[in-house]
């Protein structure tokens, strides 16, 4: 909601709106990470916990094990667990390894989920179709923004 | 790894005997040209004990009232030429071993036959019937019946000579990495079986065990059906059932379970 509120107050005054960063405009650092925040806006940990749960969004602990998140079922084993991620990591590498993992794991299983070209056999969501027009990332600068946020949080 | 939140288990150390005298063999030494796995297992081992129960009984076994189906069908006469499968071919126990050599190269057709192929190439050229859609009841009652008398018998498809193109085709297929997830088979059924993804217990993908009743949709569900599930939940555009991308797919994946028993109609969630 914070958001929505300050989107309005910038465009209120009549500013550009946001520096987002496209997937394609992307600048990785050495190791894959990425500096700068995509969509120019904070995240907010409460949506990014949200998205890591849901199905048809990040849908992340289908394969990883979050000890916070214990009260949403059925949590994967294909990754690591995410516990006290962010200790481990900064959150440039969080923010590269959530938008583009293989460019921190190469030939990484985790999907990439701010991509939008490369794609073998795109497909419309979970139809089994033909993906139409543009494709759209799976999560988009804001969404990438939250679930960094939200990984941040995964200390003690 | 850690015991994940709100899993079932499965109890991957039972074996498969059904009706207290059919031992089925559910693990196995890997195929030679099977370069990442050492052991190939059913995918029954992976399901819960409860699912698994289900296939030790035949009058438990829910696939099985399908089989009884298929053995209407075999003996039904259809089409001009007046026959039926079993004016042909005598008691469909004659086919045992036949389903665990399936898909198969057929000389004079000079192309790989799924076995659902096969039996519609009987209907329309010996019968003078209607094909049977395929992965629908007739199809699947009918490849059920013939799974069920090659039970406990090595599956066991050539992959050499004529065949070899096709499973080359397979191989790539299923190593290539699709949709918007990006993920090849081998990266949910090699590099991850026996690990939980989300709520499901991932398999090796084998298909010894199809057609395959489904508690999910209480129905039997044909290997090209389920390929197709697997590769939507990538993200991706299917391939058609029935496709020359899923014959050579099964192939290949057929391949992969050389020496396991099959088990068809299994019981799966
Ligand atoms: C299909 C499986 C899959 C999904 C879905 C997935 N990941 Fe991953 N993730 C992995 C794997 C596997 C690794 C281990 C890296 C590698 O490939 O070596 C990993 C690694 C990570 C790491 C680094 C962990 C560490 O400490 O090394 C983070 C952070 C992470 N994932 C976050 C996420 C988030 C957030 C999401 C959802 C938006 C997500 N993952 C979705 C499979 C997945
Ligand atoms: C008029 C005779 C005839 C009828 C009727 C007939 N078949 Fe056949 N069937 C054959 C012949 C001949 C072959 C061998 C074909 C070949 O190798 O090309 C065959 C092969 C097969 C095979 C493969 C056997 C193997 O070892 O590979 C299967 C399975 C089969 N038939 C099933 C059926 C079913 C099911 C039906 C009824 C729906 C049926 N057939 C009806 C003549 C018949
Ligand atoms: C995102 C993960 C994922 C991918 C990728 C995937 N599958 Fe699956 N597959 C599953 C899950 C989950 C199941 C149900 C549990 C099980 O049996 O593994 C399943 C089940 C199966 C089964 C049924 C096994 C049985 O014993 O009944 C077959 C066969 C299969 N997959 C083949 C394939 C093939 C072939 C591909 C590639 C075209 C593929 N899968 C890609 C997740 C996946």
């Amino acid at each position: 909601m914070k958001r929505t509120i300050l989107a309005a107050a910038v465009t209120g005054l009549g500013t550009i709106a946001f520096a987002e960063t496209a997937p394609n405009d992307i600048t990785f650092g050495e190791y894959g990470q990425i500096e700068t925040s995509l969509s120019g806006v904070a995240g907010d940990p409460a949506a990014g916990l949200e998205i890591m749960v849901a199905r048809g969004k990040g849908n992340c602990i289908a394969c990883h094990q979050v000890t916070a998140l214990e009260e949403y079922p059925f949590h994967g084993e294909v990754g690591p667990s995410l516990d006290f991620v962010g200790e481990r990591w900064e959150e440039a590498d969080l923010r590269g390894i959530v938008a583009s993992a293989k460019m921190t794991f190469p030939e990484s299983i985790m999907p990439s989920f701010y991509k939008t070209e490369g794609f073998i056999r795109p497909g419309n969501a979970y139809t089994g179709r033909a993906a139409e027009g543009e494709i759209e990332p799976i999560l988009t600068a804001q969404e990438i923004e939250d679930v960094v946020a939200y990984l941040m949080t995964l200390t003690e | 790894m850690a015991v994940p939140f709100g899993q079932a288990f499965a109890d991957e150390d039972a074996d498969l005997v059904v009706n207290g005298e059919l031992e089925i063999t559910v693990r196995a030494p890997a195929p030679a040209h099977l370069e990442n796995l050492d052991e190939i297992t059913s995918g029954w081992v992976y399901r819960s004990t409860e699912t698994q129960a289900f296939q030790l009984d035949d009058f438990e076994n829910p696939g099985m009232i399908f089989v009884d189906s298929g053995l209407e069908s075999w003996t039904t006469v259809e089409g001009e030429a007046g026959e039926s499968c079993a004016s042909c071919h005598g008691d469909a126990e004659e086919m045992a071993g036949v389903s665990a050599t399936y898909p198969k190269w057929n000389d004079d057709a000079e192309e790989v036959r799924t076995l659902t192929m096969q039996v519609n190439a009987c209907r329309t050229e010996q019968m003078g019937a209607e094909e049977w859609k395929y992965d629908k009841p007739d199809m699947l009652n009918m490849t059920a019946l013939l799974a069920s008398v090659s039970r406990g018998m090595p599956v066991n498809v050539a992959i050499d000579g004529p065949a070899a193109a096709t499973w080359e085709q397979g191989r790539d297929l299923y190593y290539t990495r699709t949709g918007i997830l990006e993920l090849s088979c081998a990266n949910c059924h090699e590099d991850n079986y026996g690990n939980n993804i989300r709520a499901d217990h991932l398999s090796q993908g084998q298909i010894n065990g199809f057609p395959t009743y489904r508690l999910k949709n209480a129905r039997l569900n044909g290997v090209h059906s389920r390929f197709r599930g697997c590769v939507r939940d990538t993200r991706a555009e299917t391939y058609a059932v029935g496709s020359p991308e899923f014959i050579a797919l099964e192939l290949y994946v057929a391949s992969r379970g050389n020496g396991l028993d099959v088990e068809g109609p299994s019981v799966r969630n």
